[in-house]
């Protein structure tokens, strides 16, 4: 019995379930919370992938900051007339073209020849090793990313304020 | 180990869950709630080849890390302009937010 598999399987089964949740529920304020879920499951597949530090940060950055942001949004946005949203014309081309993609994506994901893996044994990377790399090898692109960073909230903030003064 | 096939076909799922989301709601929140998923999609095939590939290196472990910081910066930008769009238009139906489209 393969339990990494099996975990794998049940963690990706209700990742999957609750991202179809969050893209078909009629109320927001559901899918919302159906998405705090996948995105839970996710991090715990990160655990099983042996990335413990991003199963960290996709708990607290997704899980935390993301969902709620996003649930702020809900409010501040709330929609008169209830909370029944219906999908728009071209729903039926959406799940053809959903499917389609699946379908391909799926074939090429098992007609390519993978390589083996490097080593069968799981390599777990500490959380110090990923940070010395990140202000050693990375700290260009590290420095960029949190300009970006920094320019979209300061953006956001200069968007989203009202326009009076 | 969990084979990497399954890891791939997993994601392929969650990547075109996010597509059909983006491509039948209406309520513009909602469109960048399937775009976190498909995010989600991508940031586990990089995990999985960097488990499998170059496990010594963890390149793909650090490519997440900066999309996940991109993710955190394009929700707060599109929840900003959102709200704009909100404030003057008292609607976020992304089929009504046309006066751009010629």
């Amino acid at each position: 019995m393969n339990v990494p598999l099996v975990l794998f399987w049940v963690f990706g089964a209700a990742s999957l379930t609750a991202g179809l949740l969050v893209v078909t529920s009629k109320n927001i304020a559901h899918a919302a919370f159906y998405l705090l879920f996948a995105l839970v499951g996710v991090a715990v597949l990160f655990l099983l992938m042996a990335a413990d530090f991003l199963a960290l940060v996709q708990f607290l950055i997704y899980g935390g900051a993301i969902v709620v942001l996003l649930l702020f949004a809900l409010m501040l946005t709330r929609i008169r007339e209830g909370p029944v949203i219906v999908g728009n014309s071209q729903k039926p081309l959406a799940i053809v073209a959903g499917l389609a993609l699946l379908a391909l994506l799926l074939s090429v994901v098992f007609v390519t020849p993978w390589p083996k893996p490097a080593t069968e044994a799981i390599q777990r990377i500490e959380v110090p090793v990923i940070g010395e790399s990140l202000f050693t090898d990375w700290l260009f692109p590290f420095e960029i990313v949190s300009l970006v960073l920094l320019v979209a909230l300061i953006g956001a903030i200069v968007i989203a304020r009202s326009g009076d003064d | 180990m969990i084979p990497l096939q399954h890891i791939l076909a997993l994601s392929a799922g969650l990547f075109a869950i996010g597509v059909y989301g983006v491509l039948s709601r209406r309520n513009a929140i909602l469109i960048l709630m399937s775009i976190e998923l498909m995010l989600n999609a991508v940031n586990i095939n990089l995990i999985a080849f960097a488990m499998y590939l170059a496990p010594d290196r963890f390149v793909g472990q650090i490519f997440a890390i900066f999309i996940i910081s991109i993710a955190a910066a394009e929700v707060g930008l599109a929840l900003a302009i959102i709200l704009r769009v909100y404030r003057t238009r008292a609607t976020i139906d992304v089929d009504n937010i046309d006066l751009m489209k010629w």
